[in-house]
């Protein structure tokens, strides 16, 4: 493999990594948290799921570049305007509607997403997309259920899921803003161009909210700089300093 | 909960991996012996041996069902001299693969192998089809209603009931589901089908 088509696949990884890794992260923030025992258990299972797929993504991201890193070196010992998940999953929890609407905007993604992925032509995005899509329709089962459940619901709850998809509809379209890493994973066949899965994903948001009788803003302005790293939140930095502090104040602390 | 480390204890690598060595060398070794055998024996039990060692492993999250029940050990096979394990991982984040890998580790050098090597196989991703019948069973004797390819248990494994409903998608563990019965009121595990 070429340097550059080893640096591109890095980045791709980074990218699925860094996602469920930040998500995860965010997801496992309401343990102890949320509103019922039920949905506590349902938020810490879905965070758990994807700190999993993380180890798969980011193991793997670590064997191609080089050097003898490891997953939890990729993890915990990058800085923030390193890290390629795209702003929507940075973003803090809010309420309880908002987190789940947020689950369900990504895990809608991911559903199409990776099925493509398990037929990628790189082996090992084959088997880590494979297992991940089992979990993730289950994920994607749930927050779909919920986001019907609490729109089409009390008139608070109405109020405050329509609420939440209007602050984070903006944060949708940089999953499918392409670049010249998405082309190049597209010529190479690993990795579907993302511009390619909006129709599908339309469709599919389109259905849930219609039937949890939301209104999907009208504007497709999109925030970006996630995925390119150009421009994360302010967010994100707080959420390293939390996540990152064990292996920042004791460098190779491990049990 | 949260990211704090992501990898588990036990050293496991990957299937994908070319593997070294590979050559079919007799295996003989003297010393501290299998127990039973005599030194200068040969010291390499045989894979059915191995597979039933595996049964008597349980999971350390249900531990009325074995790692075999459960459908996780894919393969036993020698490299040389080498024993190697494949294990699937149920969920990806299952906190009981790394206890796991520990637990057949352990039994397997509690049986006198030295050599052994324990891989990890994501693909084809692990299904509850793959759970044995005698698995199963001991779910269902144990309280939680077994996986049911239509998405739900079959019945209450408490009193049989078939009036059934759901509590929540998720459980006390990745692979679980919260079930309640409503004849006999009483909640129940559901062991999630995938
Ligand atoms: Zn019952």
């Amino acid at each position: 493999m070429a340097t550059s088509d080893k640096d591109m696949l890095v980045q791709f990884l980074l990218r699925m990594g860094d996602n469920s890794l930040i998500l995860g992260h965010r997801v496992s923030e309401w343990c102890g948290h949320a509103p019922v025992l039920e949905e506590d258990i349902a938020l810490a299972n879905t965070a758990l799921d994807l700190i999993g797929q993380t180890q798969f993504w980011l193991g793997y991201a670590a064997e191609v570049m080089d050097g003898d890193k490891t997953a939890d070196d990729v993890a915990f010992l990058r800085d923030v305007w390193n890290f390629r998940n795209i702003l929507l999953v940075e973003l803090p929890n809010g309420d309880f509607g908002q987190t789940l609407m947020r689950q369900f905007l990504f895990d809608a993604y991911q559903s199409i997403l990776l099925p493509r992925l398990s037929k990628s032509s790189d082996p090992r995005v084959a088997e880590i997309a494979e297992k991940a899509s089992k979990e993730c329709a289950y994920h994607v089962e749930r927050s779909a259920d919920t986001v019907v459940g609490l729109g089409d619901g009390t008139e608070e709850s109405h109020a405050r899921m329509q609420a939440a998809l209007d602050r984070l509809w903006p944060y949708v379209g940089e999953m499918f803003a392409s670049d010249d890493i998405d082309a190049a994973m597209a010529a190479a066949g690993i990795a579907p161009d993302p511009a390619s899965l909006r129709s599908e994903y339309d469709a599919l948001v389109g259905k849930v909210m219609a039937e949890a009788t939301l209104t999907i803003p009208q504007s497709d302005f999109a925030h970006k700089g996630g995925r390119s790293g150009k421009t994360h939140t302010e967010h994100l930095g707080h959420l390293l300093t939390q996540m990152q502090w064990l292996q920042r104040a004791y460098p190779g602390a491990s049990w | 909960m949260a990211a704090t480390r992501l990898s588990g204890g036990v050293v496991v690598t990957d299937g994908q991996r070319p593997t070294e060595g590979g050559g079919e060398a007799p295996s003989r070794r003297g010393g501290r012996g299998l127990p039973g055998v005599p030194p200068g024996e040969t010291l390499r039990p045989s894979t059915d041996t191995i597979w039933t060692w595996l049964d008597a492993v349980p999971d350390p999250e249900i531990p009325v069902i074995s790692l075999t029940d459960l459908g996780i050990i894919r393969d036993v096979a020698y490299e040389g001299d080498t024993l190697i394990v494949t294990v699937t991982p149920t969920y990806s984040g299952c906190p009981a693969t790394s206890i796991i890998n520990l637990d057949i580790e352990t039994a397997l050098r509690g049986h006198g192998i030295e050599q052994l090597e324990l891989r990890r196989q994501l693909s084809p991703a692990w299904t509850t089809d793959w759970m044995t019948q005698s698995g199963r069973d001991k779910l269902e004797a144990y309280g939680i209603a077994p996986p049911q390819p239509a998405g739900g248990p079959e019945k209450c494994p408490h009193c049989g009931s078939q009036a059934v409903e759901k509590m929540s998608q998720f459980g006390s563990t990745p692979c679980k589901a919260q079930w309640r019965c409503t004849a006999c009121l009483e909640p129940f595990d559901y062991f999630k089908c995938i």
